[in-house]
């Protein structure tokens, strides 16, 4: 028997207790060689493992501690040298790995215990994140709240809908319990309750405006929270709520048109303010964030500006319909007003006419009356019958040519005539009441002031008559001279005059007085009608306060001006006109004179062989003519048709007599054909008189149209005859002789 | 002889002015009496002659033109009228024209009632107007032949 180092044990006590430690090292061998195994597998499964190396250091030492124990299995029964051997070295180097497995845990084991403590970490992170995450967004969907809000406060003007669009968006948004506005009354003491959200109110609920709670809020533009149980925030009965929710409360200012000015932008000191109150739901433990109140702010200022914009477009549509309203009432007293003033121009117009009639046969026969042979007491009664007929006469000319010229209807009748003759003729008729009164009259006439010029003669002289008669009529004494010049356009103050070329210039009259002078604030009324200045002078000089105004609206249809100046009371005045004349170079042009007419001799008194031809078809009336004219010395035949008229004139006959009494135009063909006969010899056609029954203008515009010479008015009395037949001979065309 | 004459012009001048202010003569007839000289001695008395023919004739035809009652032609009365208002005239048959004057009026109204009773006015004036004519002339004829003139009558 060999002496082995180990104790022997007593083998059949013992065996059961081998048997024992035999299958418990086998197992612990299984286990240790399987557990690297299953290390690297799972290892090899995750991605991330740092310290691979010391995995492989852990495999080593559980492998070899692995191989220590199942050498040990032979170590039971009696074993070689061999078997001790590899059990020493496997034991050595289990003791070596294992040392240094140790050693490196020392380390690893807290970077792993970090490892994790991070990841606690991150996680408390996460959660954090989360957390924030949900807040962002809460808010941002207030903020999208607020936006539609505010699109839906603005997006309609009537008061009403964005009142209730507020408390129903808010109340939505924040869900909130009660959401109220309290309106100030008209006194502007009192709130009162307009607009709930849930709970209807009883009318008529209202608040005075001088309580604390409520001064403190519209003390300030932000949101307060206020007590749930003030007096504005109690709006139903509280029943038996555990815990009232937070109430916060807002001012909403009203802004008055009052407020725009037109040149100001409006101030924010309003004195108005509506009250906003919001509450939170009871028994909800919820509280009002900051957000929350920066999102009613917000929405207290858009409702007050939507408020603002409503109440200017209601004030508008206000002012449109009133503007309506005004213009229509405008329109009616436009159209009335023109028909009174039509009615008025009618009624003066026929009454006028009217007037004229009896009037011109007062005139008439006054002066037929002053004809024969009157004591001198009835003479002088007859003069002033016909004095103050002539005056009315003038009265009713003048109101007549007023309302004329008023609707612009008078036109002016122009003329040649000569303006030295004019103004002293004008002289002449109002010396005589100038030298009664003692009031010298001087004239001045430019020496380049025209002698012929075209114009309305009649007017012209009635301007300057009374401009000159008032300056008699206003003066009690010192002199008036009467100044005229030719003038540039329309300079007031000019002192060097040229005639401008042309046909045409502006005369200047200047009518000076030294009279009781004119105060400057009534030279504008003088030319108004009917307007009379206040002062005793002028008072008693009567005058209907027409004059200046007809003259100035003659003035003013010659495309001229007219202006007094005076220096004040006693210091008389300077009455100008000017006027546009043209320019006339021949003299004798005047047909239509206001001057009399020295009837004209007439140069052939004897038309002895004067040779004629007288068409009529009535023969009573060709005999008539044919003696006439044969009494005048003329030979004459007669034709009783138009075709045997043709038939018979010739280049012999003077002149040839028609008759066209008889309407239609077949008479006025015969013309036509003379014409035609003596289209080669122009010179020797006879000259064409028509005799007709009436001279109206459209038969004296046929006649001319036809080609007549002249028109004369049957039945002709000789003298006529005898002027006709001299005029037709000279000029050679005649449309008087009516 | 000479008062008989002096009694024969004064007739004459009375009557002549008679006639004027009865107005059945005017202005016209004046200057048809100017008219006459030594040339024309009888002017007037043809002017007047042929004027009262005229008359007659255009009388007869606005009464026959009237007669044809049912389609009275008015264009035709209206044309005579117009004919025997320009002889009148001429001649200074004053009444006369003024009835010319109504006449045409109801012509151009077609107003046959008025037409008649106008007519019948006329043709009665006229026939008044030549007896008193006659008159007149016979006393100038009775003037001439006593030796004496016949004084001119300013109206």
């Amino acid at each position: 028997m060999e002496v082995c180092n180990c104790i022997e044990p007593q083998w059949p006590a013992d065996e059961l207790l081998m048997k024992y430690q035999y299958i418990s090292d086998f197992f612990i061998a299984i286990a240790y060689f399987s557990i690297p195994l299953e290390l690297i597998y799972f290892v090899k499964k995750s991605a991330v493992f740092p310290y691979r190396w010391v995995l492989v250091q852990f495999g080593a030492f559980i492998v070899l501690c692995g191989a220590t124990h199942l050498i040990n299995l032979w170590t039971f029964t009696t074993h070689s040298r061999t078997v001790a051997l590899v059990m020493t070295t496997a034991k050595v180097l289990t003791a070596v790995v294992s040392c240094a497995t140790a050693l490196m845990l020392v380390h690893i084991i807290p970077d792993l215990l970090s490892v994790k403590t991070r990841e606690l970490f991150l996680k408390n992170k996460a959660a954090e994140l989360d957390r924030e995450m949900g807040l962002i967004r809460t808010q941002e969907e207030t903020g999208r709240h607020v936006r539609m809000l505010t699109h839906e406060i603005r997006s309609t003007l009537d008061r009403h809908t964005i009142l209730k669009t507020t408390l129903v968006e808010l109340g939505r948004t924040l869900a909130l319990e009660e959401c109220a506005l309290w309106m100030p009354t008209r006194t502007g003491l009192e709130l009162q309750l307009s607009y709930t959200l849930r709970h209807q109110h009883p009318v008529e609920y209202t608040v005075p405006i001088q309580l604390p709670v409520i001064n403190q809020v519209f003390g300030t533009s932000r949101a307060v929270k206020i007590s749930p149980n003030s007096p504005v925030a109690r709006l139903r009965p509280v029943s038996g709520k555990y815990m009232l929710g937070e109430v916060v409360a807002v001012r909403v200012p009203l802004l008055h048109l009052s407020n725009f000015q037109i040149n100001d932008w409006p101030e924010l000191s309003t004195k108005r303010y509506a009250l906003m109150v919001l509450m939170l739901p009871s028994d909800s433990a919820r509280q009002w964030h900051v957000h929350e109140l920066e999102l009613v702010e917000v929405v207290a200022d858009q409702v007050a500006v939507a408020l603002s914009h409503a109440a200017i477009l209601e004030e508008s549509m206000r002012a449109r319909d009133l503007l309506m309203e005004q213009n229509v009432a405008l329109d009616l007293a436009r159209r009335e007003a023109e028909t009174a003033i039509r009615a008025r121009n009618d009624f003066l117009a026929v009454m006028n006419h009217e007037m004229c009639t009896p009037m011109h046969a007062i005139i008439a026969l006054s002066s037929l009356l002053q004809e024969t042979e009157l004591t001198p007491e009835q003479r002088l009664m007859v003069e002033t019958i016909l004095k103050s007929s002539n005056l009315l006469a003038t009265l009713m000319n003048d109101v007549l040519d007023l309302s004329r010229l008023e609707d612009g209807s008078l036109q002016l009748e122009l003329g040649t005539f000569n303006l030295h003759t004019l103004f002293r003729e004008v002289l002449n008729l109002i010396k005589p009441i100038a030298v009664v009164k003692k009031l010298p009259i001087t004239l001045n006439l430019a020496p380049d002031l025209p002698e012929f010029v075209v114009g309305d003669e009649k007017r012209l002289m009635q301007i300057i008559l009374n401009i000159v008669g008032n300056a008699v009529k206003f003066s009690k004494q010192g002199s008036i001279s009467v100044t005229a010049l030719v003038t540039k356009s329309d300079t007031r103050a000019a002192d060097f005059f040229v005639v401008p070329t042309g046909s045409h210039f502006y005369l200047r009259v200047k009518v000076k007085d030294s009279g009781a002078g004119i105060n400057p604030q009534d030279i504008p009324k003088l030319f108004t009608k009917f307007a009379q200045t206040q002062s005793l002078a002028t008072r008693s000089s009567g005058g209907s306060g027409l004059g200046l105004a007809i003259s100035k609206r003659f003035v003013n249809l010659m495309e001229g001006n007219i202006w007094i100046e005076s220096d004040g009371l006693g210091k008389g005045c300077t009455a100008i006109f000017d006027v546009k004349l043209g320019i006339s170079e021949r003299p004798n042009e005047s047909k239509q004179s206001g001057i009399p007419k020295v009837p004209a001799i007439p140069r052939h008194s004897n038309f002895t062989g004067l040779k004629v031809l007288v068409m009529d078809e009535n023969g009573v009336s060709r005999m008539v003519t044919e003696g006439l004219l044969v009494h005048l010395g003329c030979e004459v035949t007669t034709v009783s048709s138009n075709e045997e008229c043709l038939g018979v004139v010739s280049h012999e006959h003077k002149v040839v007599f028609m008759d066209v009494c008889l309407p239609g135009v077949e008479n006025y063909q015969i013309a036509l054909r003379i014409h035609e006969k003596f289209t080669k010899q122009r010179h020797q056609r006879p000259l064409l008189v028509a005799l007709t029954g009436n001279t109206d203008k459209s038969t004296k515009e046929k006649c001319m149209s036809f080609g007549l010479d002249g028109v004369l008015l049957k039945p002709v009395s000789l003298d006529n005859m005898r002027d006709v037949l001299s005029d037709l001979l000279e000029c050679r065309v005649l449309y008087e002789g009516m | 002889m000479d008062t008989l004459i002096a009694q024969l012009q004064r007739q004459f001048r009375d009557y002549t002015i008679s006639l004027y202010h009865q107005g059945f003569l005017d202005d016209q007839f004046t200057e048809l009496k100017k008219l006459q000289d030594e040339c024309s001695p009888d002017f007037v008395a043809e002017v007047v002659t042929l004027f009262f023919e005229d008359c007659e004739k255009l009388i007869s035809n606005m009464a026959r033109a009237l007669d044809q009652t049912g389609n009275v032609d008015f264009k035709l009365v209206g044309s005579s009228v117009h004919q025997l208002k320009g002889s009148s005239s001429s001649v200074g048959a004053k009444r006369v024209k003024g009835l010319c004057v109504t006449l045409k009026e109801c012509c151009d109204s077609q107003n046959y009632e008025g037409c008649v009773r106008c007519l019948q006015q006329v043709d009665i004036e006229y026939k008044t107007l030549k007896a008193k004519l006659q008159d007149l002339f016979n006393l100038e004829q009775q003037i001439v032949q006593a030796g004496g003139r016949i004084p001119q009558v300013d109206i």
